[in-house]
């Protein structure tokens, strides 16, 4: 196979801290190289630095040659006809990566018209085989549409029929699926490995998650503060990695197995939803007749045990943030109830402010969720709300203190701000938001999805330890069946806006009754197990 | 680099002018080198000299001192009625963004309402009917402020409420007016504060040009636009009469669109 990619002792810095330290990497035509590591570790900044896409500040020494010829070498114009033309590059987030008022056609055509001087006709007459190749066509109208009438899932094909329409030689994939649900991430996935294999494309894959690409790629290299510490065959890596890195890693990536394995059969319900149903109002399409409402939520009906820890899965759009939404009583159900500790527990209900404290919830991001003027202090406390004489002065920091360090953060940290943490470090803050009313249930909607798996597995430790401690109830809502299979006693799994299947965490992962569950399990991303 | 240097010199000039402006509107309301509304005909059209630094009118009023009392009836009105816009519309915003549906709805409706008339008609519409005056110019221009704030104000809302942590307050039980007041004000902050600099600067050439109209400061107040008004035809024989205020006004509304860009820039680049 001949060589597309070799990048020679290259190192970046940023002002004088040194963000890459002498990489070495090479991709032949129609390999797969996957290029992993914990965030921060320099892999982004190594693939941006391929492209000569370094921010202001940074300075690159080594080299970088595409089949042959030297990148580093090139002006600025010559660089810019190789962008697009002979390498192709994808992102993590598909929606900011397109423009949202121009049409998908539109869009692909101009990246042809860029770089060869055609026909508007002609352009798009490559657009929509590069349309048709992702996968993207059979519809009428389909260069058409605008990226917001597309699903996460279709604007990345968007986005990589962009990359890939005029041939590159190499395609560099920076975390092209982690904003996307299991099956369209097995698809994706799928449709990068066989575009690489098809056109004798290098590509370049780009994660955190070592079982992500476990199947895919042919040659892994892993990265660790700005090195590659150990690079080799896929094979080699996954069975025989040798560097501890690698192993924490691979160890994190399979995520072990979390629940505390106690029976909770006989427990109390805590939680309780009745055949709830959730409609929203639709536009009327004609003056003369009613639009039926959205039905997001279509009875359904679960229970939460004190002390246990419950998944409910489903990919994006299935309903299962709605349904969140009205059993934290923050949306009010259209029929059905819920109760919370044997209580009615829906807005306007009555005592809502001692109830609230039985319940509690951690988010998806770990920027959004905090107000950025407030110290940790006041972030922490603020559920206090919920009691009747909250706690003041010294009494509070107590409090804050005492919750800080049930999460692993210091007592000091308290008159921080959130900005000044990292992702993992906030999602303990958001737990130990959770935990000052001292609830019977939390509800994590999708808390560990936009952390890497090294954080990920801290994450998910802490909350097995406090679960053991405290006797509280989880309720995990996610589309990620992995984490579910390593921490949940129970799941149901949802599909437009019903529960298609409920049971024990390994019977339903080991005979899935429903064709929808097996589609699940069956796209998401496994390590091999380990061999001796 | 670049991006950043340019913020620091439009907001370090434009701070620094409205400082002055504002300084020497605070300094007339207890000195100014004449009285302003003292005559003294026998001194009428003087060119700037030692005497009088900035010369005097066709009334021989001291040119200086009239500027220094524009300068604080400009400041003042324009102050009074940022004011009023804000108090007014930003609660008004804050309450279409909370409340949504059709509360959202007629208050938006409203404000396209006063949006609907052009300021400057509206403001007259107001002083013909209750007589001029600095106070009914500040009313007029307040009124105009109204919507401009509720606008900004409930766009920031819109996009605050979209955030997880508000999502975590309700959770923790406080209601719509609560968290707007607690989170969502608190973060509108840098937008108001750009958005006020703005309707400030606008409120200054909307005191002038009342006043030039009649309608606005009434004799002897001091006032630019009126000093505007009686140089009109004297711009041959005494061009500074003309000049001075002119000047006068450019500067302060340069200085305080200068200092609404670097603020805007500053507020962008913030967490």
């Amino acid at each position: 196979m001949s060589e597309v990619l070799r990048i020679e002792g290259l190192s970046v810095t940023i002002g004088a801290t040194p963000i890459i330290k002498n990489v070495s990497l090479s991709v032949a035509a129609g390999e797969i190289l996957g290029l992993v590591g914990a965030s921060g570790s320099g892999k982004t900044m190594t693939a941006r630095a391929i492209m000569r896409l370094l921010p202001p500040h940074a300075g690159a020494t080594g080299s970088v040659r595409l089949r042959g010829e030297s990148l580093s070498s090139m002006s600025d114009v010559q660089m810019q006809a190789v962008r697009g033309r002979d390498v192709g590059m994808i992102f993590q987030e598909p929606m900011s990566a397109l423009n949202p008022l121009m049409r998908i056609g539109d869009q692909v055509a101009e990246t042809v018209s860029l770089h060869r001087a055609v026909s508007r006709q002609a352009a798009r007459a490559a657009a929509r085989e590069a349309l048709d190749q992702v996968g993207l066509s059979g519809e009428a109208g389909a260069l058409d549409r605008l990226p917001f009438e597309l699903s996460g899932g279709q604007r990345q094909r968007v986005a990589i029929a962009m990359a890939v329409v005029m041939a590159p030689c190499l395609l560099i994939a920076d975390e092209p699926t982690t904003a996307l649900d299991v099956i369209s991430q097995a698809q994706v996935l799928a449709l990068l490995r066989d575009l690489a294999r098809l056109r004798g494309m290098g590509l370049l894959l780009v994660t955190h998650d070592l079982a992500v690409i476990a199947q895919l790629t042919d040659r892994i290299a892993v990265m660790q503060q700005g090195e590659i510490v150990e690079q080799g065959s896929a094979e080699q890596i996954l069975h025989h990695g040798r560097q501890p890195y690698t192993q924490s890693l691979l160890a994190a990536a399979r995520l072990q197995a979390k629940r505390m394995a106690k029976s909770r059969v006989d427990a109390a319900e805590v939680l309780q939803v009745d055949g709830v149903v959730l409609e929203y109002p639709r536009r009327r399409r004609s003056l003369f007749s009613a639009a039926s409402p959205l039905r997001a939520v279509d009875g359904v009906s679960l229970s939460i045990r004190a002390g246990e820890t419950v998944g409910l899965v489903g990919e994006s759009g299935s309903g299962k943030s709605s349904l969140l939404k009205v059993m934290l009583a923050l949306q009010k159900s259209s029929h059905g109830q819920v109760s919370l500790l044997g209580n009615s527990f829906s807005a306007g209900a009555p005592a809502m402010k001692r109830l609230r404290r039985g319940i509690q919830a951690v988010f998806q991001d770990p920027v959004g969720s905090f107000d950025p003027r407030w110290p940790v202090e006041r972030l922490v406390a603020e559920p206090f709300f919920l009691l009747d004489r909250p706690p003041r002065a010294a009494e509070r920091s107590r409090r804050v203190a005492e919750v800080l360090n049930q999460v692993g953060m210091n007592a000091s940290d308290a008159q921080r701000y959130p900005h000044e943490f990292s992702g993992g470090q906030r999602q303990r803050i958001a737990i130990a938001r959770a935990l000052i009313t001292q609830p019977a249930v939390i509800a994590f909607d999708e808390a560990v999805s936009a952390l890497d798996v090294l954080v990920r597995e801290q994450i998910l430790r802490l909350l097995a330890q406090l679960a053991g401690r405290l006797n509280v109830a989880y309720l995990f809502v996610t589309h990620d069946l992995h984490v579910i299979r390593a921490i949940a006693d129970r799941i149901y799994v949802m599909q437009r806006g019903r529960i298609i299947e409920e049971g024990a965490t390994e019977s339903v992962f080991n005979s899935p009754q429903h064709a929808y569950t097996r589609a699940l399990i069956e796209a998401t991303p496994a390590l091999p197990h380990t061999r001796g | 680099m670049s991006e950043h240097t340019a913020r620091n010199w439009s907001l370090a000039i434009g701070a620094g002018v409205t400082a002055c402006f504002i300084v020497v509107a605070l300094l007339a309301l207890f000195w100014t080198p004449f009285d302003p509304q003292l005559l003294n005909i026998v001194d009428k059209l003087q060119p700037p000299n030692a005497h009088h630094w900035l010369g005097t009118d066709q009334l021989g009023r001291d040119v200086l001192s009239l500027l220094m009392g524009g300068a604080k009836t400009s400041v003042g009105v324009a102050l009074l009625a940022v004011f009023i816009g804000a108090a007014a519309g930003v609660p008004l915003g804050l309450i279409a963004a909370a409340a949504q549906g059709s509360v959202d709805e007629a208050v938006m409706r409203a404000n396209d309402l006063i949006f609907a008339f052009p300021a400057l008609l509206l403001a007259i519409l107001i002083t013909a009917v209750f007589g001029p005056g600095a106070i009914n110019a500040v009313i007029a221009i307040g009124i105009f402020n109204i919507p401009v704030f509720a606008r900004v104000s409930r766009a920031g809302a819109l996009q605050a409420w979209t955030r997880d942590y508000t999502l975590a307050a309700r959770v923790a039980g406080k209601g719509r007016w609560r968290i707007s007041w607690e989170h969502i004000l608190p973060n509108l902050f840098g937008l108001l504060v750009v958005q006020a600099t703005i309707q400030f600067s606008l409120g200054v050439i909307a005191e002038a040009g009342l006043a030039y109209v009649g309608l606005g400061a009434q004799p002897p107040v001091p006032s630019w636009g009126r000093m505007l008004n009686e140089a009109q035809t004297l711009t041959a024989l005494a061009p500074w009469l003309a000049l001075i205020p002119g000047l006068a006004m450019l500067s302060f509304v340069l200085g305080l669109n200068l200092l609404g860009e670097g603020l805007r820039r500053g507020s962008e680049r913030a967490p």
